[in-house]
């Protein structure tokens, strides 16, 4: 789906960190040394963040707009809507986005929506809070993406393979600004890959109350840990590099913009080697592109954009705007990319947690 | 072909690469050696694999690897 809107604007972004960090390391002392030491250095692992054992993603999301409340960067009564993008909300009912709304105490007629989204789901969130927009004359969106996918549940882990994802949140407020130039999005989903991304366990696709202790078969003839995140890395990586150059040269096309007039390219952060690659197809300048968060504070799914403009751009987007291109791509698979102006916003920070 | 089989030994030095025709199928390699190889080809020949190139079919067997360091441009 290609389509603009125009008149909106990013007021402020808050990204909330889990409080315990872990080195690349520490979690895999089990592994072949030249193999860490290699994949460390290609795939930028550095530390992750993860959140404690019993934290919700409804508790990192609270904290943030606890904070946003206390201090008056949003009024309750200015709020219009609460979208949440999550993969590991709290319940499958009630959703994390009526639990906010309840906690915070916001208004009856706040629209409430979760959208169960990965790596793509901020570009999902940011089209349809702009939606939203259309009908909120003067009220603000609050959208919320937030993950406690690695959670640490144990003191003694051993990892097959390098763990690279993390958790956080972000709190990205929108509103109407009628100074505000045009936006182009192009979103797609490539469904008949769904497979590349899967947790075979914890749906309703298999018997209720069953216990999963031996591997899955999940219709592909392939056996699969059950209650594990199973990523075919191939298929993702070879997705990435393959759709995401389309999709911008489509989105580019139908904005009728040059890539050299972008300031910014805020692109998804699975890890440093998918990034350089992409880089190298799309013939965009590395300084362009940030690529730090999987070393600062893993893979955080659909919080990753607004994470790495918080983490990189914190005070220049609070001083001046700039033509930005953002691009997310992972489960469903999907993939969805904006150009869009950012800045002179009234926040752009990111805080560290106690949970 | 020693030098990949160099590289190959000490990224897995428990795996016995000789005895198999599949590295992928036989369990040798796995997506984040793929990654890690790549790489080291890369310093190694002084190449650039275009990432479309990154396939599991080009690091089955010493011979993939050889041609797809060679329609990278290295000299092998």
């Amino acid at each position: 789906m290609q389509t603009m809107f125009s008149g909106k604007k990013i007021t402020g972004i808050l990204g909330i960190l889990p409080e315990c960090s872990y080195t690349f390391e520490e979690e895999t002392q089990n592994m072949s040394t030249v193999r860490a030491k290699r994949l460390k250095t290609v795939m930028g692992y550095g530390q992750r963040r993860r959140a404690k054992k019993g934290t919700s993603t409804t508790d990192l999301c609270l904290y943030g707009m606890r904070k946003l409340l206390d201090e008056q960067y949003i009024r309750k009564e200015e709020i219009g809507a609460v979208i949440v993008v999550t993969l590991s909300p709290d319940y499958f009912v009630p959703h994390v986005s009526n639990l906010i709304q309840g906690h915070c105490g916001l208004s009856h007629d706040v629209i409430c929506m979760d959208i169960p989204q990965g790596c793509a789901g901020y570009i999902l969130g940011l089209m349809q809070s702009f939606m939203l927009l259309e009908h909120m004359q003067n009220k603000k969106v609050v959208l919320i993406t937030g993950d406690v996918l690695s959670r640490k549940e144990q003191e003694e882990e051993v990892f097959v393979n390098p763990p690279s994802g993390g958790d956080a949140a972000t709190i990205t407020i929108l509103e109407n600004d009628p100074n505000c130039g045009d936006i182009f999005l192009d979103m797609r989903m490539c469904g008949e890959e769904n497979n590349a991304l899967i947790y075979p366990c914890g749906g309703f696709r298999f018997e209720q109350g069953k216990l999963f202790e031996e591997k899955v078969d999940v219709g592909d003839g392939i056996l699969r840990e059950p209650y594990a995140l199973n990523m075919d890395g191939t298929a993702v990586f070879n997705f990435v590099q393959r759709e995401v150059p389309i999709l911008l040269d489509a989105l580019f096309a139908y904005a009728k913009k040059d890539r050299n007039e972008m300031d910014y390219f805020l692109f998804h952060q699975p890890n440093q080697f998918m990034l350089e690659k992409l880089a190298e197809k799309i013939e965009v300048p590395k300084e362009k592109m940030f690529m730090s968060l999987v070393e600062r504070y893993g893979n955080s799914n659909s919080s990753t954009i607004p994470l790495v403009i918080a983490d990189n751009l914190a005070e220049n987007m609070k001083e001046r705007r700039f033509q930005c291109c953002l691009t997310g791509f992972g489960t469903g698979l999907a993939l969805g990319g904006i150009l869009m102006e950012i800045g002179d916003m009234d926040f752009c920070t990111i805080i560290d947690s106690d949970l | 072909m020693s030098e990949i089989m160099e590289i190959l030994s000490e990224l897995r030095p428990e795996c016995d690469f000789r005895s198999s025709t599949n590295f992928m199928e036989d369990g040798l390699l796995d997506s984040f050696d793929v990654v890690a190889l790549v790489d080291a080809f890369e310093r190694a020949y002084a190449i650039k694999i275009d990432a479309l190139d990154i396939l599991p079919e080009h690091f089955i067997s010493i011979d993939a690897m050889v041609q797809l360091i060679k329609k990278s441009g290295g000299a092998i």
